[in-house]
């Protein structure tokens, strides 16, 4: 059962959006998941690591021990070139359970959903607080920069206990981490200047201890119990993965239900919880922002979907696929916010599955809930040609969203 | 039907909390589920088995 594999007849990964869909995942996607669950694809580096595309062999191949996160094991298929193998560790997210639960474990307190909860009148002021900016000032506005994109970033920061007015800096440095086509480099330096901040702020919780998440990381240091250098990189994931994420959603959310205007007209006119929570996971699962795909490493020979996984085999679990998938979810290229979509694989699956999901989602419910209500006449400032997505980020979105009123 | 966890799988992703509040809870000191009801009335069912059907570390477990 030995795969040989023609490098020049395996399609390349990632593809390129169809010009005129761009909340759809790349057509030869859907045609490779058409042809079977899982298939060969050429990288940018010449590798060929195997891509899962059906929403059940992705599951289980997630859920599965004999696939590791470990981005130091050899045959872990990067998403773009580093300068060292170990240089950008970017904490738990990229370890294998003991490791990864034992740091998992030191910061899931803030972000059970009952403790999110009380967070959400917090959440809808600064919503409302921005909204009522907006309005005070010019139409048209960039969206992500008036709205998207602050309302994430207050909120992590105050959660972290991050000054927001360092939100510039930090802003900045997420950005050219998470950018595929940026210099390995520059990805480097935008790390260790993040790190070297994080660790200065760790440093001050150890001195002057508050009731935030870098303070309870602070006493885990005094107990033992963390490295320094473990929690200014747990702080970073956090940071980075706690405010550009949200952000995407937020505008390419807005640009979706612009471009569907009787889904968004659903959102206007309701105040009901829970559709409004429904419609989050159906945009969730419909624009599956993190487009770069789970990556893995297969520890043992794997037989899944009529091939066999060879253990050092990289594989990219693509989710943005998984959730078109048909058999999954009905018509699934149709945005529907009434559908339930709670199963979607938007925020990955097994042990990894995001930390920051009962966040995200009550910030997006918040963000949805009203800004459409209270600006029922928002419109796009440009054409949709015109907009800048991010083909080149790790996650999806837009970079800038001129709307008006 | 009657429900078992493992809480040693669980990775607090808190699908089940948001799935059925009446049923299962999270630890306040690290995330980690617990469970409130482990014999559910009738009602909840449907609820119960999708929360053990989106719960990523497959720690629920329902018996009928
Ligand atoms: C809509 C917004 C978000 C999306 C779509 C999203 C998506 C994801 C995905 C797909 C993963 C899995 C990575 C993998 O399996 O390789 C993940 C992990 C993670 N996310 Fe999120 N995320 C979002 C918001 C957040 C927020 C607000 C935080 C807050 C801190 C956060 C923190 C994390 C962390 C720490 C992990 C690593 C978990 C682990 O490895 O155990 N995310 N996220
Ligand atoms: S859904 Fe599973 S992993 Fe998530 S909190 Fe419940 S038991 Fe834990």
């Amino acid at each position: 059962m030995t795969e040989t594999v023609n490098p020049a007849e395996v399609p390349q990964f990632p593809g390129a959006r169809a010009a005129r869909c761009p909340f759809d995942p790349p057509p030869a996607l859907h045609a490779l998941q058409e042809q079977g669950p899982l298939a060969k694809v050429k990288v940018w580096d010449g590798s060929t690591p195997w891509l899962v595309t059906r929403y059940e062999e992705q599951r289980a191949l997630l859920a599965d021990p004999r696939v590791s996160a470990d981005v130091t094991r050899p045959g872990y298929p990067r998403s773009a070139p580093v300068v060292s193998r170990n240089g950008s560790a970017i904490s738990f997210i990229l370890m294998d359970d003991p490791e990864h639960a034992r740091l998992r474990r030191m910061v899931q307190a803030p972000f059970t959903v009952r403790r999110i909860e009380t967070l959400r009148p917090a959440v809808q002021k600064i919503v409302d607080g921005l909204i009522d900016d907006m309005l005070a000032g010019p139409s048209p506005v960039d969206l992500v920069e008036a709205f998207a994109l602050p309302v994430p970033s207050l909120v992590i920061c105050e959660l972290l206990g991050v000054p927001y007015a360092d939100h510039e800096f930090f802003q900045d440095n997420s950005k050219i981490l998470i950018r595929r086509a940026a210099d390995p480099e520059e990805r480097a330096a935008a790390f260790a200047r993040l790190v070297g901040y994080l660790d200065d702020l760790v440093g001050q919780k150890l001195d002057h201890p508050g009731e935030d998440l870098l303070s309870r990381l602070a006493e885990r240091i005094r107990t033992g119990e963390l490295t320094r250098p473990e929690a200014a990189r747990m702080g970073v994931l956090l940071l980075v993965a706690g405010h550009e994420t949200t952000a995407n959603m937020i505008a390419l959310g807005t640009l979706a239900l612009l471009e569907h205007p009787d889904q968004l007209d659903l959102l206007r006119r309701t105040d009901d919880p829970k559709l409004i929570a429904g419609a989050v996971e159906e945009l969730l699962r419909y624009l599956n922002i993190t487009h770069s795909g789970r990556r893995r490493v297969a520890l043992e020979d794997i037989e899944i979907g009529g091939q066999v996984i060879r253990a050092g085999d990289g594989l990219i679990l693509a989710n943005d696929i998984a959730n078109r998938d048909p058999a999954a979810f009905p018509d699934p290229d149709r945005l529907d916010l009434r559908r339930d979509a709670r199963r979607h694989v938007a925020f990955g699956f097994g042990v990894h599955q995001c930390l920051g999901q009962p966040l995200a989602r009550m910030e997006l419910q918040v963000a949805y809930g009203t800004l459409y209500r209270r600006v029922p006449t928002l419109r796009l400032a440009t054409e949709l040609e015109r907009i800048p997505f991010k083909h080149d980020g790790q996650v999806y979105g837009v970079y800038e969203l001129p709307v008006a009123w | 039907m009657k429900i078992v966890i493992d809480q040693d799988r669980c990775i607090a992703s808190g699908q089940c909390v948001s799935a059925v509040g009446e049923v299962f809870d999270q630890r306040d000191e690290d995330g980690v589920v617990v469970l409130l009801d482990p014999t559910p009335p009738a009602d909840l069912a449907v609820a119960v088995r999708q929360a053990a059907a989106v719960c990523p570390a497959r720690a629920i477990h329902v018996e009928e």
